[in-house]
């Protein structure tokens, strides 16, 4: 068994520290115990990985507890309006395709108020990774029903069991035509990580969806337990896709499908158009 | 000497002209009557000239993608119709608060609601200054003829770089559908405008610093000068805050970048206004009627005057009140139900006498209808 010495230890939170931004932006809004903060972690130390410029990262937001991570860290930051992250970030990365666009969000900024945007940026097929923390719940505004909800369950919008079906994030992307759709959870970091890496990598639209814990308010109300007793949850829940297809549809009641769901070589949006402008010039 | 070129444009290819003039490479838009020519000329001219179009999927994407590009370094625009610039508008308000220099056009048909599509109207004059809640002052402008869209789009870019605020350029259908044989502007005639970037280290960048005139260098992404860019109220740094220390300088920031230059941005023109007892005041397509209707009447032999308003927002408090302060009479003439006559009563002297003539029946006001309103208050 291997074991982490304290150097080693040090290292790993050094290279965390190297991408936050000065203390002026701190603390963060999120509770003790919150996934974003996992989630966070995985991405930089997947940018790190890959030796990506922090000039030539833009990571796009929009509205709720998630989308607050453009402002922690030390890239090119757009924190927009509710639901409209996307919108934005197909205006930044169609503008300057030599950059790399991550957007981060949440259940309710992209499936609700974003919907539109988000079923038409996977569509476009363009070059943005959207990193999708879904905690089934409104957390910024303390605990309301959004549309990855379960049926039944509680939440103070629903307070006496939710009347409406969820969406499920993956499907509704790859049903829209994202070239890149995958899941993770926030207790498979090294998984979860390995998969943001693939994301950032593909050229076209990804998703990747984080299946996260909101103990203050979703687990509260469900009586999911504390942050822990949650992540434990997501570990017993989380299946990888391998093991998923041999499983059948009842035994895959209440789990999570997790690892490279989807992925096509689809041509590229901005790829296209430039293709197209070349072509048009070469003709005239 | 080459031959100026000559050629018949329609008001809604008039702002694509002035716009790629004043160097817009980046359009983002949805379809809406009566402003769909503007994305159509777009979609055809931006690619011949290394620009990118594109058609999102509504108003409130194609907005958010324009202020995208202008973050990113472009000089980006959309057009479109009153309920597409109701859908805009907060992300409008976003771009006030982010500083985010970019150009809407706004070709105006006659509302509330999905109201008269193909029917002309200046019903959205209020909305160009106060479409977003919260306080800033916005620039709005307003040509009368097609040239005149030519050159105003221009000076739209120009101010929208120059104060880092969005700027609404107020169309109507008739001048959005009319056409008119111009002679376009050579390179070089007519002044362009570019954002001031950064010049300091990054280490030393304050992405909204207080600077002399209020104006922060704004650099694009990728530049090397991270910053936070958000719509919550912000520090100079960009940081999120919640102090009153620092909340009440941003909001003093967004007005006074623009209230205390308002003579750079204010254009205006005056027809006979030296001895003019009575005058007309009007912008847009009813300007084009005033200043006709002014000759009749000059012949007529009444000392009659007009101004015409090419900048609608911020008002021009101080000129109006120089011009027609010492009239007896004037008559604000618009296609609305009196928005414009309520900030010409503000500026105007009490003992001036303010009449307005109004029609919101989805027709323009003829010259003649101007002569019997004068008649009619004289």
């Amino acid at each position: 068994m291997s074991t982490v010495t304290k150097d080693q230890e040090k290292q790993r939170s050094d290279v965390i520290l190297n991408y936050l931004r000065p203390r002026k932006a701190m603390p963060t809004v999120w509770c003790a115990g919150c996934g974003n903060g996992i989630v966070m972690t995985a991405i930089i130390r997947t940018i790190d990985n890959l030796g990506l410029s922090k000039d030539n990262v833009v990571m796009v937001s929009g509205i709720g507890c998630s989308s607050r991570m453009p402002i922690y860290l030390d890239f090119n930051a757009l924190h927009t309006t509710h639901g409209r992250a996307l919108a934005f970030a197909t205006g930044v990365k169609f503008a300057r395709p030599d950059l790399k666009v991550i957007v981060v969000t949440g259940d309710g900024d992209a499936l609700a108020i974003g919907g539109n945007h988000f079923i038409h940026a996977c569509r476009r097929n363009i070059d943005i990774t959207t990193i999708l923390i879904n905690n089934n719940i409104y957390g910024m505004t303390g605990g309301q029903g959004s549309p990855t909800t379960p049926a039944h369950a509680f939440s103070t919008t629903t307070p006496y069991g939710n009347a409406e079906k969820q969406f499920d994030p993956c499907g509704l992307a790859k049903a829209a035509g994202a070239s890149f759709v995958g899941r993770g959870t926030v207790y498979h970091t090294p998984q979860l990580e390995k998969l943001i890496t693939q994301a950032i990598e593909h050229r076209g639209f990804s998703l990747v969806e984080v299946i996260s814990n909101c103990h203050t308010y979703y687990g509260r109300l469900n009586k999911q337990g504390d942050a822990v007793a949650m992540i434990n949850d997501f570990k017993e829940r989380g299946v990888p896709l391998a093991k998923a297809q041999k499983m059948t549809p009842e035994e895959l009641q209440g789990k999570y499908v997790m690892g490279l769901l989807h992925q096509d070589d689809r041509t590229e949006f901005c790829d296209v158009y430039d293709t197209m402008m070349k072509q048009m010039k070469g003709g005239e | 000497m080459a031959q100026k070129e000559r050629v018949l444009v329609m008001g809604n290819q008039a702002c694509v002209l002035g716009a790629i003039y004043a160097g817009m490479r980046f359009y983002a838009g949805y379809p809406i009557t009566p402003s769909t020519e503007v994305a159509e000329g777009c979609a055809r001219e931006l690619p011949k000239i290394g620009g990118r179009f594109i058609q999102m999927e509504d108003e409130i994407g194609s907005i958010a993608a324009v202020i995208g590009a202008s973050v990113s370094g472009f000089k980006a625009m959309t057009a479109t119709s009153g309920p597409g610039y109701s859908l805009m508008v907060e992300n409008i308000g976003y771009a006030y608060m982010t500083e985010a220099p970019i150009v809407i056009i706004n070709v105006q048909r006659g509302g509330p609601s999905t109201g008269l599509p193909t029917k002309v109207s200046q019903a959205d004059t209020m909305q160009a200054q106060w479409g977003p809640h919260g306080d800033y002052t916005a620039i709005a402008v307003a040509p009368s003829t097609i040239y005149e869209t030519v050159t105003e789009t221009v000076r739209a870019f120009n101010l929208a770089e120059r104060f880092r605020t969005p700027v609404t350029i107020l169309l109507d259908e008739v001048l959005g559908h009319s056409r008119q044989v111009v002679t376009l502007p050579e390179l070089g005639e007519l002044e362009v405008i570019n954002r001031v970037k950064p010049t300091c280290t990054p280490e030393d960048f304050e992405a909204f610093a207080m600077t002399e005139n209020f104006v922060s260098p704004m650099p694009a992404y990728g530049d090397g000068y991270r910053y936070v860019c958000t719509g919550l109220t912000h520090d100079t740094h960009g940081f999120t805050t919640n102090r009153p220390d620092e909340i009440a300088p941003k909001l003093y920031k967004l007005r006074h970048k623009i209230i205390d230059y308002r003579d750079e941005i204010v254009k205006l023109r005056e027809e006979h206004m030296d001895d003019a007892e009575i005058a007309f005041i009007s912008y847009g397509t009813v300007a084009r009627a005033a200043l006709q209707a002014t000759d009749i009447v000059r012949k007529a032999g009444v000392k009659v005057g007009a101004v015409q308003l090419f900048t609608i927002w911020p008002f021009p408090d101080e000129q109006i009140r120089q011009l027609c302060g010492k009239c007896r009479k004037v008559i604000v003439a618009e296609l609305n139900m009196g928005q414009v006559i309520n900030e010409v009563r503000r500026v105007l002297p009490p003992d001036v006498e303010v009449h307005g003539l109004q029609r919101y029946d989805g027709e323009i006001l003829t010259p003649m209808q101007l002569v019997e309103k004068l008649e009619e208050v004289i």
